[in-house]
């Protein structure tokens, strides 16, 4: 069975929520709109207080090509635009919608009918599915109509749908799988229209067999695609080792994922493509597994971008007593929170809640050379000693050996039997090492 | 509601511990240590007790008084050298000598160095080295293996390793490799039992303690490099020379559990085949042509030196270095 071939590691699944169906989640009283909710410029925000809005309503337009636009996913009034303490920690600035009854506005199609058919032409397509300020939404939110837009020397021969969902937990695109397979080929079938290209693969981790199942019955109807079972290991899921599993092809070092001929979208990014493009609806909405051992009624919630996270623990059943952490996304990438005002955004695809116990690091000891982070690096790092270079400030050793190549993915501090923070070491030097590229690049041209 | 934490990912980990992989290895020496006992009796007793004991006192009292620092003698990295110093010594062995080698490794093998992580050269094997080099005579006097031994001045007599290195055809052909697998055989009381140490063996691969790389390429690189010193006698005297070279000596247990210990073996897997092969041609060199019957310790100790330059050539392969269609 494929996977990648350099490094990874097997974390338990703990996929409390696998099956459960998708729960609507109820309307927030106030929605928390992030102005930043993409990789690249934050949005221009295009609405003032006192503004009415429907859901739909534009709210913030893209700053730039690498941006995207944002739409109210409540209706009421703009109550005020302030910032907010996002995923990161940091203070954003975000718009504040006190929510008044559920308005759609009349473009968007509210019914659940399968539209099989896209008349539009390639641009027409990215052109829509830029207006919808449609971005990655497996984790990385990079906008969508970018990576369809290959640079003039490169092109696309293959879409590669990522529907494998390494991160432990997170079964939001499982759910969305059992639920709407159809509308995801048909958003398949759009992408595929809107890069030229003839063949898909969707590759699916084997701990989802009823999602691999029904999937490969479904793709039947559809021409070009193809379900490809993958074995579960973490981190499939991210672009690079899919493209490897799937392809047997790596991206160079700082190359575009393009350079093999591969084009990556998450398959709830499919889906948001499907609703954009045949339904009008712009990103408003999604699903989000609310999960963890203690809650009461953990599920994969479809719920409305903006919705503060205390909201959606309330409904799964309260934040449970002992709770150590909360964390947004999966347990290995994820990021942790203090705040529980945070607002969800177009990237949150999970929420964890850990308990007290499972929340502390252990302390670290020495390093016992036991080799297992650089057996388990999926970019082929030494983390050890790239940790021990930024411990000590060399970032000339560190940029040497490819600092800047890491994924974030934590398989190293994950394994570390001596439990060294690894990662924590590398990322600070990876942004110390990146700025210094950057630097020196502009130095060059200057 | 306590405060919630916040931290970097990740946030979970494996549950693999330092100490765990310590007392997984200790686990994997169980059989060979129940087979020594077996063999050799109430002096292997003593000698592994003293052993260990000693150096987990001497990390102790080296960490608290020295270093004036917290011991961490919790996670069996000094037990674990204990055993292993005392499993390459001859049952007979004055205590005394016991103490002084176990000081040797753990104050000179791995304090001097900084301590656990920081040592160049596997501690166990500074402490034997050093006791052959200073008390020659004792360290190679061999009690012959008795079943429920008691006695601890019984008779001694040659190893397989003296009787292949004196290359007597007839002698050597007539040794028993079936006693040598089962470990009715003379030698230091803890590398007699082939079938123990390759039960320990499976037993750290199925627990991913270690990877297969080291341990196979020096047993493959001793058998053919032996095998192929000595073809001029004829295919099956070079099979059963190639074969006697594995089972006899330490070259199991140092395959094994010796040139395998984390802190001074290579981190690639590219790096610990180069690293296995060379231990495997240097053991045989000293073997047959040097002065000492036995090379295993000397091998590995040379590579343990060797091994940041490893480090440093053998990098990992890296993704994305193959570009396209690799």
């Amino acid at each position: 069975m494929k996977t990648f071939r350099i490094g990874g590691v097997h974390p338990s699944d703990n996929k409390l929520t696998a099956h459960c169906p998708i729960t609507q989640a109820p309307l927030p009283s106030q929605a928390v709109v992030l102005l930043s909710q993409h990789i690249g410029a934050p949005a221009q925000c295009i609405v003032e207080k006192g503004d009415q809005v429907k859901v739909g309503t534009l709210l913030a337009r893209a700053n730039g090509f690498v941006s995207a636009n944002i739409h109210s996913p409540v209706s009421g009034t703009i109550s005020k635009i302030d910032n907010v303490a996002d995923a990161s920690g940091y203070n954003k600035a975000a718009i504040y919608i006190n929510v008044e009854g559920d308005v759609w506005e009349e473009s968007i199609i509210r019914n659940d009918e399968l539209i099989r058919e896209c008349q539009l032409d390639s641009q027409a397509i990215i052109n829509k599915i830029d207006e919808m300020g449609i971005v990655g939404i497996g984790g990385a939110t990079f906008p969508t109509k970018v990576k369809l837009m290959p640079p003039r020397d490169m092109t696309a021969e293959v879409l590669i749908i990522n529907a494998v969902e390494c991160e432990p937990y997170l079964t939001n695109d499982h759910a969305l799988m059992l639920a709407k397979p159809d509308e995801i080929l048909v958003g398949i079938s759009i992408l595929m229209k809107a890069i030229h290209v003839e063949r898909a693969y969707i590759g699916i981790e084997v701990n989802k067999p009823d999602a691999i199942e029904l999937l490969q019955q479904k793709v039947q109807s559809y021409t070009g695609i193809e379900v490809v079972p993958l074995q579960c290991r973490y981190p499939q899921g991210g672009e690079k080792q899919l493209i490897d599993a799937i392809l047997r092809r790596q991206v160079a070092s700082g190359a575009l994922p393009i350079s093999t001929g591969a084009v990556v979208q998450n398959v709830a990014t499919a889906h948001a493509v499907y609703e954009a493009v045949q339904k009008n609806k712009p990103l408003i909405e999604r699903i989000v597994t609310v999960t963890g051992e203690q809650l009461s009624q953990p599920g994969n919630y479809l719920s409305r971008i903006g919705t503060p996270i205390s909201q959606l623990i309330e409904t799964a059943g309260g934040l449970p007593e002992h709770t150590g952490k909360i964390v947004l996304g999966g347990p290995m990438m994820g990021r942790a929170t203090a705040n529980i005002d945070t607002p969800t955004s177009k990237g949150t695809s999970g929420l964890l809640i850990l308990p007290e116990e499972q929340s502390h690091r252990h302390e670290p000891s020495p390093c016992i050379r036991c080799a297992k982070c650089v057996s388990a690096c999926p970019m082929g790092l030494e983390p050890y000693l790239l940790s021990r270079a930024v411990a000590v400030d060399n970032l000339e050793i560190a940029e040497e050996h490819h600092i800047y190549d890491c994924i974030e993915c934590g398989c190293c501090s994950y394994s570390c039997p001596a439990h060294r923070p690894l990662l924590d070491y590398i990322r600070l030097g990876k942004g110390k090492v990146m700025n210094i590229i950057r630097n020196r690049s502009t130095e060059k041209k200057q | 509601m306590n405060k919630l934490v916040v931290s970097p990912s990740p946030h979970i980990h494996s549950g693999l511990t330092t100490a765990q992989c310590m007392y997984g290895v200790l686990i994997a020496l169980l059989p060979a240590f129940f087979v020594s006992l077996y063999y050799f009796g109430l002096g292997a007793l003593l000698v592994t007790v003293t052993a260990v004991l000693s150096c987990v006192v001497f990390e102790y009292l080296i960490q608290k008084y020295l270093l004036k620092g917290q011991p961490t003698i919790a996670n069996g990295s000094a037990i674990l050298t204990g055993v292993l110093l005392a499993f390459n010594l001859p049952s007979n062995l004055p205590l005394w000598i016991v103490v002084i080698g176990s000081l040797f490794a753990i104050g000179v093998g791995k304090m001097a160095f900084g301590g656990l992580g920081n040592n160049i050269f596997n501690p166990a094997l500074a402490g034997r080295i050093f006791l052959l080099i200073s008390f020659p005579q004792q360290m190679t006097t061999w009690p012959r293996p008795q079943a429920f031994n008691m006695a601890l001045d019984g008779e001694t007599g040659a190893t397989t390793l003296n009787i292949l290195k004196r290359g007597n055809i007839d002698e050597i052909i007539n040794i028993d490799v079936m006693e040598m697998l089962i470990g009715n055989a003379g030698g230091s009381f803890g590398e007699v039992s082939a079938i123990a140490l390759l039960a320990g063996f499976a037993y750290l691969l199925l627990k991913r303690i270690i990877t297969w790389h080291i341990p196979v390429s020096i047993i493959a690189t001793v058998f053919l490099f032996s095998f192929f010193v000595t073809l001029h006698e004829g295919i099956e005297y070079a099979l059963i020379f190639a074969e006697l070279q594995i089972f006899s000596g330490g070259l199991l247990l140092g395959a094994i559990f010796m040139a395998t210990d984390y802190v001074t073996s290579p981190m690639t897997r590219g790096g610990m085949i180069l690293y296995g092969v060379l231990i495997g041609i240097i053991t045989v060199v000293i073997r047959l042509w040097g002065a000492y019957p036995e090379g295993m310790s000397f091998a590995i100790f040379i590579m343990n030196g060797v091994t940041p330059l490893i480090n440093n050539y053998m990098r990992p392969k890296r993704y994305g270095e193959v570009a396209k269609n690799g």
